[in-house]
């Protein structure tokens, strides 16, 4: 049965990176605001404490802060002609769990998406032309422009170290020069780099390429941030994806803004409360709160003004479905749109073997890399090229973890005396040149509830239906061969590329940037939400993260993910507060 | 069954927040305990089969030590006891069915079964094949069948051979690889043996090192032997 | 930080305010500004640490806090203005007979754990405030605990023969010939703050050693600082900016205070005006003490084990130079508590782990993990026999056993 529980003003579903901003501004704002969390609580010192955070085998090979697939996973097949079959261990993408999400394990690499990224169905077409028929690109309904003052914010929220390019349309030396206008310069300086970025920078600017620091949540000092919160210096450990930062030196939800919540008296959180599901008045037209599920199997009905899904893009998409809000997509008919353009990310490397130099591979950091930027977006000419979208080439140190990180040249066996020897040979003195594709929407790419499968609780797990397209292979057809070149200019004995062939698997870890099922827009016939986050369907309802993006674009998400938080939050403060309703009027 | 994972594996729903700050007190702290145990799984003849598996994926060579000097056996098989061997943490929900090769890991059966089927399998095989237990092969031979499992020349009745193989290949590189406080990796062994300085959390002053090899000791969670006075 | 405190302080006013016109019946003591003035001088006083059951989330002010002393569990009294159970039926000059003298409204001697040996030199003024405030409070029934004290502590009459040995009823004496600033600081020290109760040592019966005045004392298994200044004393590197930061944002270059002075800035420090900061800053770095006495060195071998062990363990955060991050993690080379005869903090804070305190101003709760169950005795005896030593210090060695026995003391707990 049922329980009924006071009501609050906002409930969140899901407390990592974006759940933490909405609770912070709308608390700040007044308002009551209940966060239900899925997973554990989670804190430094409790979990990933200085005396045992390095620890590969717990936290990325026995999944110590992922969600636990046996709680709750998704389908996979290629197409659909295939016949899903569930996840049944994590392998090419790493879902967060518990108090902060994946913003405890994330790397911390923080973009801006290119204000071409935005707009990127009309600013192909005015440029390249009529985009092929299944490619279902769109543009985002927000533009860079509007989101500026927000990625301002959150660099700052995070600290994030990095060499500005562009600042009010003048063009800094050794920043990026494609970048969006940006309004201020970044709050800290790069990070410190090694050996392989020294060499990365300089045989790509050989190549006339234009090398610049990757923005790094990984702290190049001490920094206080907006809310009073201090980050200490990164000592590139090279423990910090898929683990959690033991000395507070990368931003994450808990090092930047949980603690200022948690002196709030009006900001409540559960943790072990899986929300079931979003409940509508009976016209369908409001959303009254959620249902969800304790550890205790009890299942409570939580009331609340505004409800905002902040959990991960799968799971955002799978509440939709669950809670049948919004048509669900069809990739027979193209229509429905809840489930639509999901996305990834197409990656390919080429890894650079030494001789006589040795690389250290362990001191690195999540964001530790120097990066090129002239194939990412429209920052080139595609023309006659047959694809859209780029990615940006990195040369990133973030780690030596042994099992995890060992490269061998091809010619050597998987294992046996050969390839023992050709690890000890090599472990120290290699390091890679990575090509971190965008990935462009396709009609036949979606999300939907499996007809089968189901969690413990008895509901359909989501269904991932995925490849990668045409447009995705000839863009790493395309880029690959330029990693592999500024690879070779590097000075190693030594190169074997990595190239993206064959179907998407879904084993192997690539990266946990998946994106779209939610996605945003200006039409409630191609779009879940409207261009603040906003459900078409009920208007009290937002939907936030990387499910909003229409197709993914050559970068890491969060710093898009977290400027388009702040942009929503904003729109909820200062427009539907005043006047709750619809946002936008189709 | 998926309950009683379940229930085994979190904490109540808890309330945070309402001005009372960040949780904390002192001696606390979600310290590594699994694997930390002497729990084991394999019977004596699977423990040695494992342990010929290992030596022969990962060997003990005139270019170093190996699995058997690293106890890499003594690791699955805590791992086989603990969580990890039952699955707990995967979905092992069916229908079950084989898969296409990007599909992942389909096995009905958990980490600790499947080796458990796989071995008495091998053992079979090895046996009518080849005389004797995969144990008592010569080396080449050893080789010979393990390849054979690698190249899906040979198949088991009841699961996946390949899929065993697999799974073994990455639990040995665990072993060698992972913190002696799981049972393999002993004395640092697979450490040293690639220069991994292994658990130590601040490279700062090593960032310029410029192409050049850095000196350190490894450490392990538990410290290394310059903790101890001589 | 100063504009928070103001702030801070505004809302207070403008519930002080509501406060005072629901009760403007009651007896004209409890004017705005006298009410004021006591709620501040009760906050530089700390009264509600004591009185409030903070481990168990009790009322402020309503008393039942459990006080581990030497001598046995004494629970603190109710100090809202409840009829039965608090301070309902009492009168102002009952409330300062027994700041002034330790003795209670029934006659009876008040334990010192109650520190009157301080608040003594409270003036009359500023008892009848602190009054005042208290009357304003909502009253809260709250039946104290019996104290758990061995006989014959737990005959009040012994209290009485105490201070016939230790007490002394004084006034507070200004010195004339230093400036109105370090009366202050002096007063605020003594009288309200009653630092001394944990920074001046003890003798065995718990009352204060005058020669011992702030120059660090055991309490429960925690020793609080040597906090003299001068050339020799414990705040010798520290500026009195140094020290106003700690005690109002809760940071400084040196170190954060923690547990137990960590809940006196929380409660208490942070809450002062900076110009009370700074008096209390100038007269602790007044204060001059004896040349530390110099212990002999330890074996070398130690040393560099307590080295390698620090190298590994502690430098990611406390840098391998030892000078930390200033504002966020301690610096070693620097440390009162690292250099006092008695190591216990120091002890505890690696097996335990400990956390910066939370202020207004300063958001983040960073904490140091503890090492228990990673290091040995011998281990932990090392390394800080190691800190003791290193930069040419002479704190002496720290043996195994000193460990073990707060291990057992902290596993207990």
């Amino acid at each position: 049965m049922t329980k009924q529980l006071p009501r609050v003003d906002v409930v969140l579903v899901g407390f990592g990176w974006t759940g933490a901003i909405f609770a912070e501004k709308l608390t700040a704002a007044g308002l009551d605001v209940l966060a239900l969390e899925r997973g554990p609580w989670r804190d430094t010192p409790s979990d990933f404490a200085t005396t045992f955070a390095q620890d590969e085998l717990r936290y990325y090979w026995r999944h110590g802060m992922f969600q636990e697939a046996s709680q709750d996973t998704l389908t996979f097949r290629n197409n659909s002609a295939q016949t899903a079959l569930p996840m049944r261990r994590w392998g090419s993408f790493l879902p967060g769990n518990g108090v902060g999400g994946a913003g405890v394990h994330w790397n911390g690499q923080t973009y801006r998406f290119l204000p071409s990224d935005f707009v990127a169905r009309s600013h192909n077409e005015e440029r390249y032309g009529p985009l092929p028929a299944d490619m279902t690109v769109q543009d985002y309904g927000v533009t860079y422009e509007e989101l500026e003052p927000h990625f301002d914010y959150f660099e700052k929220i995070c600290g994030i170290c990095g060499q500005a390019g562009n600042v009010d349309g003048e063009t800094i030396e050794g920043g990026n020069p494609f970048e969006g206008m940006r309004s201020d310069q970044y709050p800290n300086p790069p990070m410190r780099m090694t050996f392989s970025q020294d060499r990365f920078a300089a045989s790509a600017r050989a190549l006339g390429l234009n090398p610049f620091p990757v923005p790094s949540a990984n702290m190049s000092r001490a920094y206080v941030n907006p809310l009073g919160m201090q980050l200490a210096p990164c000592t590139y450990c090279g423990f910090c994806e898929k683990h959690g930062c033991g000395n507070y030196s990368k931003a994450s939800p808990q090092t930047t803004i949980i603690p200022v919540l948690m002196q709030r008296p009006n900001f409540g959180l559960r943790t072990n409360s899986e929300v079931l599901s979003v409940e509508k008045t009976p016209d369908g037209k409001h959303a009254t709160g959620v249902t969800y599920v304790d550890t205790s199997g009890e299942v409570w009905f939580q009331p609340a003004d505004i409800v905002i899904l902040c959990a991960y893009p799968l799971q955002n998409t799978r509440l939709l479905l669950l809670s049948e809000i919004g048509t669900p997509y069809d990739p027979r008919t193209g229509e429905g749109v809840v489930g639509k353009n999901y996305c990834y990310q197409v990656m390919s490397s080429a890894t650079v073997f030494f001789e006589d130099e040795y690389t250290n591979g362990f001191v690195g950091a999540g964001a530790l890399g120097m990066v090129v930027d002239d194939y990412n977006g429209d920052n080139f000419d595609h023309s006659g090229l047959g694809f859209i979208g780029g990615g940006y080439i990195a040369c990133g140190t973030t780690n030596a973890r042994p099992i995890e990180s060992h490269p061998v040249p091809e010619d050597v066996p998987r294992w046996g005396s050969a390839w023992k020897r050709a690890v000890r040979e090599n472990f120290l003195k290699t390091t890679s040149v990575g090509v971190h594709g965008s990935s462009m929407a396709h009609r036949s790419n979606h999300l939907d509830l499996d007809p089968t499968y189901k969690d413990v609780w008895g509901r359909p797990l989501l269904r991932m239906t995925y490849d990668f397209t045409l447009n995705d292979r000839r863009l790493t057809e395309h880029l690959t061969p330029v990693a592999e070149e500024i690879a070779h200019g590097m000075g190693g004995a030594h190169v074997k590329v990595n190239a993206r062939r064959g179907s998407y698997d879904s084993e192997p870890y690539q990266t946990t940037h998946n994106t779209g099922g939610t996605i945003m827009g200006t039409d409630p016939a191609s779009s879940v939400v409207n261009r603040y986050g906003q459900s078409w369907d009920l208007p009290n309802l937002f939907v936030t993260g990387a499910g909003l993006f229409p197709q993914n674009a050559g970068y890491n998400p969060t710093g898009t993910v977290g400027a388009l938080a702040y942009w929503s939050v904003d729109a909820i403060i200062n427009r539907y507060l005043p006047d709750p309703g619809p946002l936008v009027r189709p | 069954m998926a309950g009683t994972a379940l229930a085994a594996s979190r904490v109540l729903a808890s309330d945070y927040g309402r001005g009372a700050g960040m949780p904390w007190s002192p001696m606390s702290g979600e310290v590594p305990y699994y694997g930390t145990g002497s729990e084991r799984f394999f019977s004596h003849e699977e423990r040695r089969a494992v342990a010929a598996i290992c030596a022969r994926l990962i060997p003990s060579d005139d270019d170093g030590p190996g699995a058997s000097e690293a106890d890499v056996v003594t690791f699955i098989d805590r791992q086989m006891a603990g969580f990890y061997g039952r699955a707990q943490h995967w979905y092992m929900q069916g229908p079950f069915a084989e898969g296409t090769s990007t599909q992942g890991y389909q096995s009905e059966h958990p980490p600790a079964m499947l080796y458990r089927l796989a071995l008495a399998e091998l053992d079979e095989h090895c046996r009518s094949q080849m005389g004797g237990p995969f144990a008592e092969l010569t080396e080449e031979d050893q080789d010979a069948v393990l390849t054979g499992l690698d190249e899906e020349e040979i198949a088991f009745e009841r699961v996946s051979a390949k899929t065993f193989f697999d799974l073994i290949l990455e639990n040995t590189v665990e072993g060698f690889f992972a913190d002696p406080i799981y049972g393999g990796n002993r004395d640092m062994i697979g450490w040293r043996y690639v220069g991994f300085p292994g658990t130590r959390y601040d490279y700062r002053d090593f960032v310029g090192h410029n192409g050049a090899a850095i000196p350190l000791e490894p450490v392990s969670l538990q410290g290394r032997p310059g903790w101890s006075q001589p | 930080m100063s504009r928070l405190r103001n702030a801070l302080l505004a809302g207070t006013f403008a519930g002080a305010l509501g406060l005072w016109i629901a009760s403007a019946a009651m007896a004209q003591e409890l004017s705005f500004s006298q009410v004021e003035r006591g709620r501040y001088l009760a906050t530089a006083s700390d009264c509600v640490a004591c009185h409030t059951n903070i481990e168990e989330g009790g009322k402020r002010y309503a008393g039942g806090r459990g006080l581990e002393t030497p001598f046995g569990t004494i629970y603190s009294s109710n100090l809202t203005p409840d009829e039965a159970t608090g301070l309902g039926g009492w009168s102002r000059d009952e409330f300062y007979r027994a700041l002034n003298e330790g003795i209670s409204r029934d006659g009876s001697h008040l334990y010192p754990a109650m520190p009157y040996p301080h608040f003594t030199k409270m003036s009359r003024e500023d008892a009848d405030a602190i009054f005042a405030y208290l009357r304003t409070l909502e009253p809260v029934t709250a039946e104290i605990p019996e104290n758990a004290l061995p006989f014959p502590l737990s005959i009040r009459m012994s209290v009485a023969g105490w201070k016939l040995l230790f007490f002394d009823k004084v006034d507070f004496a200004v010195d004339p010939d230093q400036s109105q600033e370090w009366n202050r600081g002096r007063y605020l020290v003594d009288a309200l703050a009653h630092c001394g109760a944990c920074h001046t040592g003890k003798n065995l019966l718990g009352a204060d050693k005058e020669d011992e005045y702030l120059r660090g004392g055991t309490l429960d298994n925690w020793y609080a600082p040597n906090i003299r200044g001068g050339v020799n004393g414990g705040l010798a590197d520290w500026e009195a900016e140094d020290i106003v930061r700690f005690l109002g944002e809760g940071r400084s270059r040196h170190t954060a205070p923690m547990q137990r002075m960590g809940e006196v800035v929380g409660l208490s420090t942070q809450h002062l005006r900076d110009e009370d900061l700074m008096a209390i800053a100038v007269y602790l770095k007044s204060l001059d003490d004896a040349p530390r006495e110099e212990a002999e060195a330890p074996a070398q071998a130690r040393l560099e084990t307590g080295e390698a062990i620090y190298f590994d363990n502690c430098a990611a955060c406390h840098s391998a130079d030892r000078s930390g991050v200033p504002d966020i993690f301690a610096s070693l080379e620097s440390s009162n508590k690292l250099t006092a005869e008695d190591p216990a903090t120091v002890i505890r804070i690696i097996l335990g782990g400990a956390r910066a305190q939370q202020t207004e101003a300063v958001p983040s709760q960073i904490a140091m993990p503890g090492f228990a169950w990673k290091l040995t005795d011998q281990q932990v005896a090392d390394v800080v026999t190691y800190l003791r030593a290193v930069s040419d210090r002479k704190a002496g060695p720290v043996s195994a056993g000193e460990v073990e026995d707060m291990r057992e003391h902290l596993e207990e707990k």
